[in-house]
């Protein structure tokens, strides 16, 4: 079931392209991760979703309707560009954002005394924006992000400006929100959290989206029957004892072990490579080397990128 | 429309409480009181001698202008002409000249100095004038009431049929004998204060929007707001926000003037006025409510002299329109606000900070400017070309129609500056919202005129 979904959608900025037929649809109760190089269309497409700006073409819908301008209470956004009125009290300005985003003034106080307390942040109620560190500043923004319990909740680089600490609570949040019954989109370049938090991602380059999917179909697809190897008690050359395609990518020391890459035939498989090594060497381990998404990125867009360049 | 209101209470409530609201609200009113008070001030000090050469060709004043301790009053014979070459000889302070009519009661006459002539002679003369003349016209009234005993008497109407405003022009003479026309009155006063308030509230308030704007771009909240309101209500709301602080600075600034004004006063005028005063008051109360009680004792005037200033003020105030004035005044004020302060908001929506909209906003102050710089020509001659353009075009009109307004402006110019202002408003607005709505989202950008036309057209 889609929570979301864009269709064909196209935005032109005075001459430049900024989203060509961008097609992309979100399961619900999924984190979906968005993303794409500097100046790919990210933002423009997020600020479309947020009916910030509009689209030239193309329709969106949420929950099966087409979006309307009443879904802002629906959605819940943390922007990357984002800040707080700086003279401001806390308390205040939470409350002020919190009815803005539709709740009474009466709810908008239980939830956020509520959030306060969970935070640990009600110490900070009377105090001005300006007294906060970045990080408590940046708690303030997430929380009222997420007061009004939106379905949808897009975040635009959630952990720049985080600590460590803070991020992991950060991340533990996403995830329950997720768990309460959320769906998530997820901006960043940030692609161990890519890894760690999605579900589905899609790449967005030079305005189109280039790639997208379930993120284990993905990495499926860009295997490279490669698997590494850790071994003992072998002094020879490990390419005398593998069947001719087989290839060695590279190989080093590890401690007491010794370490390999090997790269097997497509029309092979992983036990024809294991039954050459075993009566050789002293096997230690044995796994398939999985792309990351970092690997799969660049190599995506890199490849995209030369593509246009032969086209022009 | 509830989350407008949201906004507008936000802009409202942090500048209301902010501490430098608090000190203008208290240093703007010793300020005004200061600048209404010293004049009064003055005039009941200025008590050295002054005489005021007299023709009177209709002869009814012949001795009705008693002297008082400031003001000597001596009659000639000679005819006007004569009197005005020899007049900067002579040494005298003024010259009285009340010319002959067609109708039987005189209403008007021509006061010759060589400065400005001081507000308490001025309005001596015509109280003196007017005096004379409504008792003339009541005794007129009373002896046709006696002729005709079947009407029956009606007060109100005989009041209305007596009450009479005497015009006293006054005129410079220079050494050269040349003559110009010179403006003590009241209404420019007025119309100078009035011009010159909603110059400095669309300045202090307008640019208050546009830091408003600014902040928000440079604090980087405004994407966290925009995706929960438009940016139309966003802008609108900092407007109609920002416009009632103003508001409420000024009905702060009015009702804290006239308290000290009005304590002020009445304590210069418990030292100065005598006795008579009080007397003359009563006496006054006496013949509104018993016409039969027939003209009062001339010697009541004298008394007038010395509590003059307070006395000028508040006459000077009756005589005003009030009406009108507030009602041209609120106007012009608001949509002139309204106008310029969605001009602000384009420029704070285009510039990522205050430093730099020098360049977008040279085109909207130098409307302002120009009409202040202008007023003087407005005041010379309120209805003349050059003010009647300044205040029809919709830059200038809010600055502009204010000086004029209490010189009298035919009704269909003020109702062609009123339909020529909201068309501005309803422009400028539109566009600034256009420019707005782009800007606020553009970070780093340096913006010129291209690009925010660019803008318009998206």
């Amino acid at each position: 079931m889609e929570l979301f979904s864009a269709v064909n959608i196209s935005k032109q900025f005075s001459g430049h392209k900024a989203l060509d037929k961008v097609n992309i649809s979100i399961p619900e109760g999924s984190i979906f991760g968005l993303l794409g190089p500097n100046g790919a269309g990210k933002t423009t497409f997020i600020r479309i979703i947020n009916q910030i700006i509009a689209p030239d073409e193309g329709q969106l819908f949420l929950n099966g309707r087409e979006l309307k301008p009443n879904d802002i209470y629906n959605i819940g956004y943390l922007p990357e560009e984002r800040g707080l009125y700086k003279k401001m009290s806390v308390g205040e300005q939470a409350m002020y954002l919190a009815q803005l985003k539709g709740l009474s003034k009466q709810e908008a106080h239980k939830r956020l005394m509520y959030w306060f307390g969970k935070f640990e942040m009600k110490s900070w109620w009377n105090k001005k924006v300006e007294e906060l560190s970045k990080g408590m500043q940046q708690k303030v923004q997430f929380l009222v992000t997420i007061i009004h319990e939106p379905k949808l909740l897009i975040f635009d680089e959630p952990f720049s400006g985080f600590d460590p600490i803070n991020a992991s609570m950060l991340k533990d949040e996403i995830i329950a929100q997720k768990e309460k019954g959320a769906t998530v989109i997820f901006s960043t370049h940030n692609m161990a959290s890519v890894e760690e938090l999605c579900d589905h991602i899609a790449l967005i380059n030079n305005a189109k989206v280039v790639l997208d999917g379930p993120v284990r179909d993905i990495k499926k697809t860009y295997r490279t029957n490669s698997f590494e190897i850790s071994y003992k008690d072998f002094q020879g050359s490990l390419e005398s004892v593998l069947p001719p395609a087989f290839q060695i990518i590279r190989e080093w020391n590890d401690h007491d072990l010794r370490m390999a890459g090997i790269k097997i035939p497509a029309a092979s498989n992983p036990n024809q490579l294991i039954n050459a090594l075993l009566p050789n060497v002293m096997l230690h381990s044995f796994s398939e080397i999985i792309p990351s998404m970092n690997d799969i990125f660049i190599r995506v867009v890199t490849e995209k990128n030369s593509e246009t360049i032969l086209q022009a | 429309m509830n989350k407008i209101i949201l906004i507008i209470k936000r802009e409202y409530l942090t500048r209301v409480r902010k501490k430098s609201f608090m000190v203008m609200t208290i240093l703007g009113p010793l300020l005004m009181a200061a600048i209404m008070i010293v004049p009064i001030y003055m005039a009941t000090r200025g008590n050295e001698l002054k005489t005021v050469a007299v023709i009177d060709q209709t002869g009814i004043f012949f001795g009705k202008f008693r002297d008082t301790d400031n003001i000597k009053f001596h009659y000639l014979s000679s005819d006007i002409g004569s009197a005005k070459s020899n007049f900067v000889k002579s040494g005298d302070y003024a010259l009285l000249f009340i010319p002959k009519t067609e109708v039987s009661i005189p209403s008007n006459a021509v006061l010759y100095a060589e400065s400005n002539v001081a507000i308490n002679v001025k309005s001596y003369i015509r109280n003196v004038m007017t005096k004379q003349v409504e008792d003339m016209k009541l005794e007129a009234k009373l002896r046709d009431l006696q002729t005709d005993k079947k009407n029956p008497i009606n007060v109100e109407d005989i009041l209305r049929s007596v009450k009479t405003n005497v015009d006293v022009n006054t005129i410079k003479i220079t050494d050269g004998g040349k003559e110009e026309k010179s403006y003590t009155e009241i209404s420019m006063v007025l119309g100078m204060f009035a011009g010159i308030l909603i110059y400095f509230f669309i300045f202090m308030f307008g640019s208050q929007v546009m830091r408003g704007v600014i902040e928000e771009k440079t604090n980087r909240i405004i994407e966290v707001i925009i995706s929960s309101v438009k940016p139309f209500e966003l802008m609108m709301g900092k407007i109609v926000g920002v416009g009632m602080v103003g508001l409420t600075q000024f009905l702060l600034w009015v009702v804290l003037t006239f308290g000290i004004v009005t304590v002020v006063t009445s304590t210069f005028a418990g030292k100065a006025a005598d006795k008579h005063t009080a007397g003359q008051a009563m006496m006054q109360n006496v013949a509104k409510y018993n016409p039969d009680n027939l003209p009062l004792p001339d010697s009541t005037a004298s008394a007038k002299g010395k509590d003059e200033g307070v006395n000028v003020v508040i006459e000077a105030l009756g005589s005003v329109n009030f009406p009108v004035m507030i009602g041209a005044f609120l106007f012009f004020f608001l949509f002139g606000y309204l106008m310029y302060a969605a001009l602000f908001a384009a420029i704070g929506g285009a510039v990522d900070s205050e430093s730099d909209t020098q360049q977008f906003m040279l085109p909207i102050t130098v409307p302002l400017i120009l009409s202040m710089v202008m007023a003087q020509f407005f005041i010379q001659d309120p209805s003349g070309q050059v003010a009647f353009w300044f205040s029809v075009f919709p830059l200038t009109s809010p600055v502009a129609m204010m000086i004029r307004i209490p010189f009298g402006v035919p009704y269909w110019q003020v109702a062609l500056s009123m339909a020529m202002l909201i068309l501005a408003f309803l422009g400028t607005t539109w566009m600034a919202a256009k420019i707005y709505r782009t800007g606020i989202l553009m970070y780093g950008k340096k913006v010129n005129y291209r690009e925010l036309w660019k803008w318009l057209r998206y």
